[in-house]
């Protein structure tokens, strides 16, 4: 019995993890202030894999965390700044108790603040782990700018948020990076690629909020805080990639063109100056003066062979494309009625290379009238407009939305006043087979491979896109149907085979055509395949099945997709018949 | 209450009834039990009006009293005062947020205190003091404490603002390689799930939900929705409303980051076809039986056992209905019944091809048959060699009785007849035909297992201690090895040493049926779990492989004496035929491929095939069931 007793729990997964409270209390920190360093940090929970272990034989649920973690956030100086902030508060507490006036203003100077750069810095070591990790903070960042500036949270964070998200704006404008966009119920998503990194955000639509109760917005504006600092560093960093000037200035020419109107409507200069850039009518001033052409970096030719040709065609085929579509809205000019939403359509279209312009009343930064005659495309959302002009297209917002996602500008007159919209759809659904593909998108594929589409074929194709669609669905499912059916054909023609003699007929499908042959292959084929599933291992006939219920429940619901659809497209048919029959 | 000045006019009849109530500003919900509501000055009670007014009172006072309207009722002297005009007046003015008095002139010029016009005299002429020419002492001091405290280094200049600006450029000197440690174990917070069409502010109608649809959504736990959100068709993008759970949306990302453990999970990405394991195609390890060619009709109830003659022209079968038939193979004719005296459990060909005889055992009996059928010499031989026997000078206890059948049932084919002390399951020959097992599964006792020499009609009990309830047993083909199949274990014994020589576990629940495969160094357990255990005795103890092909119970295993097959009969009413290829090399293990679904049987009462069993020189199996039939597959 020698050597010491081993005990339990002070080795091996034990001594790993951490409970929160624990934590906390080794850090010294109320629980707000806890949760606002892992915020700040980014300190997660961590399950472990033996709970019960961890948490010392009981099973109640905690949450744990990574010990070496917590030890990491020991050493944190901004734990000093939280405690340093938190004797700030009681002694201006006391100062105000006791009606010391002079104490509190001394007190009120030297009021402890923290910066999060470090952090920053700590978390992304590399400009481009920043950049990936961005989507949040622009929703974020986005959402803050749409709130009131009453209440809430603080009116500094608003204008902060409101003054990135504007930089942002801008170099995506000026970058033109923009991809995709899309109109949802929630808001408007858009995706831009940066240095190579896909990034979405979600801009909620201009309406004030209805601020629920059961949001914690400490959380939030901790949250916020982090991303601010992250953002304006990306900011900065991005508009140095691009030679702009940070914080951004608008072009000399552009400045004197709007100098002159509307100034006295704003109090303040820098209000005015962040409504001019925000209004995204005008490009950027540059660090070093360069031509208005942005330089063309061709690829350079490298000799390559086999794949590597093929990967580098691929890629130059790529690179065009996306020349073409950055270029798509060159050389049109849009005028924005007054009830569609006009910072993302300003947004989109100048992204795209379009010249963009409003009714003066409804923003700064017009350039051009409603009268203007070189204008090419009107932008209205209702019903019917009163005077329309004969050398323009007067479309809704959607088609920008589409083309862009299409690439390509859509034929105007499906999106002409008043008519009825095709499906918006999303360009961020990518189809693999076996899944639902809705028939607009087929059509749409058909017009990017630049087929014609004639409008009396319309109907019909549809329907031979769904039929298809539906066969390829089932065919797996009929397959198998079939063989079994021929199987119990098969077994039953023998039984009466034994009980009647009757000699010399031979089924024709077993010595048939080719059609049989082939049939019979297949049948052959299941067969084995079926056999051979037989004597797969417990573990992988698990994973099996599971793959196969997967596959199964994506072919159930697209079938459900397809048949919701015929019975829509039923229905509106008899509609129209009826209509006809009507009129006639 | 309400304070009314009183006219002049008035005080003097106020006086005049002195009911002035001396309470005091009290709740009068204090006297409502009393028949007073105070004193008056003199200290004597004001007792309240004898009558109330009631509801009806009151209703006919506003019908009728001109005055109702400006009528109050005084609560301390429980009396009506009609307003005066004045008051009401005051009322009025009051209501309207005006001066309680009429006379009061709120816009009167206002006279400064002092004018705004500079004098040249000073107001007082008085000199001024001397301590407004010297300095002050009091602040003398204070700034020399000051001055002490600054020399001191108490007091420290105010810090400067700092100056860096709050943006630049952080990423100015990146290095890629300081990641700090905990960056290993960091796994970056997952991005949000892009939006699909169903998300559109203008799906195309598929998306949308029907109105079933949507009541099931709306029924459903947040959590078990499928779709967070209700899809929704606005014809114009002008019609879109703001998402109310937008705020709620962005929150619970927020918490997702920082309350949820992260974890990376491997996602399985594979091909399923990959997984399939890639076999030797059925087609090129012919031959096997692929189709059924007869059906033996002509049992009434379940046919429980089969068994082949040695040379492959005769099958035999036992039924629950009481007898045994005889068949032509090849033409699937009865040649023979027997009625036997119950419910036929199982019946064996002797393996021996130079005898003719057919085991048979129903409840406590083993019946042991000449059938006359086939080679006659054999048949003679077979007669002969029953007939031969002498029995022993010594009549040894035996716990069996064997006796020799004459007359009528020496004509029916019946030879010897073995009566045991109870209900016997199974018959077994050994490969040279002339031992015998039979089988009386019992669990209390040790005698579950006989072995009986037909040629010298002796019985042996092998074993003295009762292993558990036996199900089956079988003879080694070569070597004198005897194996016993218990629910569990299959036990393999041997004979000449009496011992043990090897436990299997088989991983079943309840085995059902034991087959040996004819090189003796490999068995098949059928269960009634649905399991096939393949045990290789050289290998291991342990299944080399578990088959789980039948859906249902396995009620009959069985190999092939010359091909390289086994199959298996099950509940599920098929007979899997699986090529099971044993090497000569050792090191080799077998090849076990399924070759072959065969269906036919019927199922009837939840039973389906009951037994299998090869040809003994044909690569065909028959396989009998509950639906009363025997089939051929051939």
């Amino acid at each position: 019995m020698g050597g010491l007793q081993k005990k339990k729990y002070e080795r091996g997964s034990a001594t790993n993890y951490i409970t929160r409270n624990k934590a906390r209390k080794k850090l010294q920190l109320s629980l707000a202030d806890f949760r606002r360093l892992c915020i700040l940090k980014g300190i997660y929970p961590h399950e472990p894999k033996h709970k019960k272990k961890v948490n010392k034989g009981s099973t109640a649920p905690r949450t744990f965390y990574l010990l070496k973690d917590i030890r990491f956030l020991l050493h944190e100086p901004i734990v000093r700044k939280f405690r340093e902030y938190k004797v700030f508060v009681r002694k201006l507490r006391k100062a105000y108790g006791k009606a010391e006036w002079t104490a509190v203003e001394r007190l009120r100077d030297n009021k402890p603040g923290y910066k999060l750069d470090h952090i920053i810095k700590e978390r992304y070591p590399t400009f481009i782990d920043a950049l990936r990790d961005i989507d949040d903070a622009l929703s974020m960042c986005f959402l803050f700018s749409t709130f009131a500036r009453t209440g809430k949270c603080h009116v500094q964070t608003i204008t902060l948020c409101r003054r990135l998200t504007v930089e942002w704006m801008n170099y995506v404008v000026t970058s033109r990076s923009l991809r995709k966009v899309f109109i949802s119920i929630k808001g408007i998503y858009y995706q831009a690629e940066v240095l190579g990194q896909l990034i979405t955000w979600l801009v909620p639509y201009q309406f004030a909020h209805d601020h629920p109760t059961d949001v914690d917005y400490r959380v939030m504006a901790t949250f916020t805080e982090m991303y601010t600092t992250l953002f304006g560093f990306i900011n900065f960093r991005l508009y140095q990639t691009l030679n702009l000037v940070y914080p951004p200035k608008l072009d000399s020419k552009a400045e004197s063109e709007l100098k002159a109107e509307h100034e006295e409507d704003y109090a303040m200069d820098s209000e005015s100056y962040l409504e001019k850039l925000s209004a995204l009518s005008a490009s950027l001033a540059r660090v070093v003066a360069t031509a208005e052409e942005e330089e063309e970096n061709q690829l350079d030719q490298f000799p390559a062979d086999g794949e590597d040709l093929e990967n580098m065609e691929a890629r130059e085929k790529e690179q065009k494309e996306q020349e073409a579509q950055n270029r798509l809205f060159e050389g049109l000019k849009f005028f924005l009625n007054r009830e569609v939403p006009r910072e993302s359509l300003a947004f989109i279209l100048r992204c795209f290379g379009a010249e963009v312009s409003w009714d003066k009343s409804l923003c700064i930064g017009g350039t051009y009238n409603v009268t203007d005659e070189t204008i090419t495309h009107q932008i209205v959302d209702r019903p019917d407009i009163d005077k329309q002009y004969i050398n323009r297209y007067y479309i809704q917002p959607q088609w920008v939305f589409d083309s862009v996602n299409a690439k390509m500008r859509l034929p105007v007159e499906d999106y002409f006043l008043g008519v009825t919209l095709p499906p918006h759809l999303s360009p961020f659904v990518e189809e693999k087979d076996g899944d639902y593909v809705p028939p607009e998108k087929l059509k749409l594929m058909a017009l990017q491979r630049g087929e014609k589409h004639e409008e009396e074929e319309d109907d019909d194709d549809d329907d031979d896109d769904e039929e298809y669609n539906d066969e390829v669905d089932d065919e797996d499912l009929t397959e198998e149907k079939n063989l079994k059916k021929m199987e119990d054909q098969r077994s039953q023609g023998k039984q009466t085979l034994a009980v009647k003699v009757t000699p010399g007929k031979v089924k024709p499908w077993e010595t048939g055509s080719v059609g049989n042959k082939v049939r019979l292959e297949k049948e052959e084929k299941a067969e084995e395949k079926r056999l051979a599933i037989m004597m797969m291992k417990k573990k992988e006939k698990y994973l099996y099945d599971k793959i196969m219920f997967g596959k199964k429940r994506t072919t159930r619901e697209a079938n459900k997709l397809a048949a919701k659809r015929k019975a829509h497209e039923d229905t509106s048919k008899a509609e129209k018949k009826q209509k006809k029959a009507k009129k006639q | 209450p309400l304070f009314i000045p009183l006219a002049q006019s008035d005080m003097k009849d106020y006086k005049h009834l002195d009911i002035r109530n001396t309470v005091g500003n009290v709740p009068m919900e204090w006297y409502q039990d009393y028949p007073h509501i105070g004193y008056n000055l003199d200290g004597k009670k004001i007792f309240k009006p004898i009558r109330n007014k009631d509801e009806l009172d009151e209703f006919l006072d506003k019908m009728e009293n001109p005055d109702y309207w400006r009528t109050v009722h005084d609560k301390t002297t429980a009396s009506d005062i009609r307003l005066t005009d004045e008051q009401v007046d005051l009322v009025h003015r009051l209501q309207k947020g005006q001066f309680g008095d009429v006379n009061f002139n709120e816009y009167e010029p206002s006279v400064d205190f002092f004018t705004n016009e500079v004098m040249i005299h000073p107001v007082t002429n008085r000199p001024q003091d001397k301590r407004s020419f010297i300095p002050s002492l009091i602040e003398k001091e204070k700034v020399s404490k000051l001055v002490h405290a600054i020399k001191m280094g108490w007091i420290k200049p105010r810090k400067p603002k700092e100056t860096t600006p709050q943006y630049y450029d952080l990423w100015a000197k990146e290095d890629p390689n300081a990641i700090l440690g905990r960056h290993k174990m960091h796994v970056p917070a997952p991005k949000m799930r892009l939006p699909g069409h169903e998300e559109s502010y203008n799906p195309p109608p598929e998306y949308l939900l029907t109105e079933e649809e949507r009541l099931v959504w709306e029924q459903q736990d947040a959590e078990d929705r499928k779709l967070p959100f209700l899809p929704q068709k606005h014809s114009c993008l002008r019609a879109v409303p703001a998402f109310s759970r937008f705020i709620h949306e962005r929150f619970e990302r927020c918490l997702d980051l920082y309350l949820c453990p992260r974890q990376r999970k491997m996602r399985v990405n594979v091909n399923p076809e990959d997984l399939i394991p890639k076999l030797p195609k059925p087609k090129d390890l012919q031959p096997f039986p692929t189709t059924m060619s007869l059906v033996y009709r002509g049992h009434t109830s379940l046919v429980r056992s089969i068994s082949a003659s040695p040379t492959g022209q005769w099958l035999v079968s036992g039924s629950d209905d009481f007898t045994v038939r005889f068949w032509e193979v090849n033409t699937g004719r009865c040649m023979k019944t027997l009625e036997v005296g119950g419910a036929v459990k199982s019946v064996a060909w002797n393996p021996n091809p130079a005898v003719c005889l057919v085991a048979v055992c129903f409840e406590r009996t083993v019946l042991l048959l000449n059938p006359s059928l086939g080679d006659r010499l054999v048949v003679s031989s077979t007669d002969q060699l029953i007939t031969a026997y002498e029995p022993p000078e010594e009549d040894k206890e035996q716990a069996v009785t064997w006796a020799l059948s004459e007359g009528l049932e020496h004509n029916m084919g019946h030879r010897l007849t073995l009566t045991h002390p109870k209900a016997v399951k199974q018959v077994v020959w050994h490969g040279k035909g002339d031992y015998l097992s039979s089988v009386m599964p019992d669990n209390s006792s040790n005698l579950q297992v006989l072995i009986h020499q037909v040629s010298k009609r002796r019985t042996q009990n092998p074993f003295r201690k009762n292993k558990g309830l036996v199900q089956c047993v079988s003879f080694h083909p070569l070597r004198p090895y005897f194996f016993v199949a218990t629910q569990r274990y299959v036990r393999v014994y041997n004979l000449i040493k009496q011992e043990l020589t090897k436990k299997l576990m088989t991983n079943c629940k309840w085995i059902s049926s034991m087959a040996i495969h004819p090189g003796g160094d490999n068995l098949i357990c059928g269960s009634y779990d649905c399991r096939l255990a393949w045990f290789d005795l050289d290998l291991s103890t342990k299944p080399y492989k578990m088959l789980r092909h039948h859906k249902k119970a396995l009620r009959g295993v069985a190999y092939h004496r010359n091909y390289p097959l086994f199959a298996s009969g099950a509940d599920d009413g098929s007979v899997i035929v699986c090529h099971g290829m044993v090497y000569n090399d050792l090191l080799q293990n077998p090849l076990i491929v399924p070759v072959k679904v065969l269906k036919g049987h019927q199922i009837t009462h939840d039973l389906g095939v009951l037994d299998v069993t090869f040809h003994p020189t044909q690569p065909w199996v028959f396989s009998s069931g509950a639906d009363t039939t025997i089939r051929l597959f051939t």
